[in-house]
């Protein structure tokens, strides 16, 4: 089973966790101005690359925090956050 | 398991393994149409492209080989009994022609009408099952709605116990759905197309579009450039990879799905058993062995592998339906990635790059439509407008809000 990196507990596995999909998005700032190609784009489009991908993880069995991770979406390795002599940092 | 008398013996039908269907050409520098893919979609299009729409300069390049994709990976499940009168439109029309695929193709693919029950384990199952069972009909499609009592005299094996966590309250059933045999689906609509003059090009990673213009011109690959008319995509879980290079988003996340086959047994399951609730879906293979379907992972992913506890969940609820299979053998598991839209239909049709043509977001459930899509997509690119079945499923959709929602009868069961 995938050893997930929580930035408070550690390593844990994967069914702690929840998973939050793409990282970084915000709702519109000025929602009324938006046309509905740009709605469209909030709603249902996301990244999807083959390689690095910025998302958002939940320990939703452990302590309960989000965070955010860049996981290798073709070797599921998690490359951000993952580091032994520092797993209390929040991944960037 | 106690030997059944009459049963007709495991692998008997199958016909020789073919050692011959087509050639391997070199790529010529350009063709009228380059379908990108060679699963299932991409041959069935060339085929169509040839055969029906009377464009045979035609190539399909794929990056590894025929049909290496998830159309080697699927678990064969066949039926039409989705939701809204768009779907039931294009599967229905796809299961018309698997039913005389043989007949077209020249070439056995076993298509096997052996019927499919989708359990309901909920009241809320139970009132979603026979509305879709309503609809059906109203689209002239078979479907029933079986108590208890009767889902056990079509699956005896199925554990219809009141007293378990998940009780059987009934199922819809298809009888006219069933199973194919995936790779002979390939091989045969590879000989036909072959045959029509279509170059069928393995190895060959298409790794750039090029356009002009607003207007597609051709392809980079890993064998070099390629003119082309009109290129088709046919890629599934691998399709943003491909839109993403002439900068075109995709509403879709591809994510694995994972299925896994029991050694051999002796026929014990006489039909295609699905459940959405407790998420496994299990047939019995030409061969013998017990072909079981997971759900998706819920993270994005590309690595052909899923979690295990994906698997572990499944089994659970398998032996609770089935408890005869708990001393079954289990052989191999493996993933698939299928890339999967907003509202669990497909996406088809033009795109704004004048003669790039995009089918996708067939998610985890695009192998039935096989004939049908190769049909349709043949005539939205041959004619460059979409074939009315397919006109609902286009990109557009998203902005104009006219969504197909067949969350309830597509979501990761086939
Ligand atoms: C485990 C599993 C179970 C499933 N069970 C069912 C089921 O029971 N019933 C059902 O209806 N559906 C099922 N599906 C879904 C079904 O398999 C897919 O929807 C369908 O196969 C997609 O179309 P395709 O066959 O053309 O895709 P694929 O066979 O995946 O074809 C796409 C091809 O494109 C190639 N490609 C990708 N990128 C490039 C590139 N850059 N250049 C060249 N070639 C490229 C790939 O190598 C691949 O061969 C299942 C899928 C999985 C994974
Ligand atoms: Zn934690």
């Amino acid at each position: 089973m995938q050893l997930i990196p929580c930035p408070w507990c550690g390593p844990r596995e994967e069914v702690e966790f929840h998973y939050g999909g793409q990282a970084h998005l915000s709702y519109p700032t000025d929602p009324a101005a938006l046309s509905d190609a740009d709605w469209a784009e909030y709603v249902f489009y996301r990244d999807n690359p083959a390689g690095p991908f910025p998302e958002r993880w939940q320990h939703s069995a452990g302590c309960r925090r989000w965070f955010n991770a860049v996981r290798d979406t073709r070797t599921y390795e998690f490359q951000a956050g993952h580091r032994a002599e520092d797993d209390r940092q929040v991944i960037p | 398991m106690a030997p059944t008398s009459d049963a007709v013996a495991p692998g008997s039908r199958l016909p020789e393994h073919p050692d011959f269907l087509w050639n391997n050409p070199e790529p010529a520098r350009g063709y009228d149409v380059l379908v990108v893919g060679g699963g299932g979609h991409g041959l069935a299009t060339a085929y169509h492209l040839a055969r029906t729409q009377g464009v045979s300069n035609v190539a399909v390049l794929e990056k590894g080989w025929l049909a290496g994709g998830n159309m080697a990976r699927n678990t064969t499940i066949i039926r039409s009994n989705y939701l809204w009168d768009e779907s039931a439109r294009i599967y229905e029309h796809a299961l018309t022609l698997w039913e005389n695929l043989e007949n077209e193709l020249d070439y056995p693919v076993l298509f096997d009408q052996r019927g499919v029950l989708n359990l309901a384990h909920s009241l809320q199952d139970v009132r979603d099952s026979v509305r879709r069972v309503n609809a059906n009909r109203l689209n002239g499609i078979d479907a029933e709605w079986l108590e208890p009592a009767e889902v056990k005299d079509v699956c005896p094996i199925l554990n219809v116990s009141p007293d378990i966590r998940y009780p059987v309250l009934g199922a819809s059933y298809q009888p006219r759905a069933g199973i194919a045999k995936h790779d002979h689906v390939a091989w045969g609509y590879a000989r036909a197309a072959a045959g029509l003059g279509v170059d069928l090009i393995q190895n060959c990673e298409v790794t750039g579009i090029r356009t002009s213009g607003g207007r597609v011109t051709g392809v980079r690959t890993t064998r070099g450039d390629i003119a082309a008319g009109k290129v088709a995509l046919c890629a599934a879980g691998h399709s943003s990879v491909l839109a993403g290079m002439v900068g075109l988003r995709l509403p879709v996340a591809s994510h694995p799905l994972q299925a896994m086959v029991s050694e051999l047994l002796e026929p014990v399951h006489p039909t295609v058993v699905m459940s959405n609730a407790v998420h496994v879906y299990v047939s019995q293979a030409h061969k013998g062995e017990l072909v079981l379907g997971a759900g998706i992972d819920s993270y994005n992913g590309y690595g052909q592998r899923g979690s295990f506890h994906v698997i572990e969940r499944q089994l659970t609820a398998a032996l609770e339906l089935f408890p005869i299979f708990a001393r079954a053998h289990l052989l191999r598991t493996w993933a698939g990635i299928v890339d999967v839209s907003p509202d669990a239909s497909p996406i088809i049709g033009r795109t704004p790059i004048a003669g790039l043509y995009l089918n996708c977001g067939w998610g985890t459930g695009g192998f039935k439509v096989t004939p049908g899509l190769g049909d349709c997509f043949a005539h939205t690119v041959a004619r460059d407008e979409p074939h009315p079945f397919v006109e609902p499923f286009g990109l557009e959709r998203f902005t104009t809000g006219a969504l197909v929602d067949e969350h309830g009868a597509a979501a990761v069961a086939h």
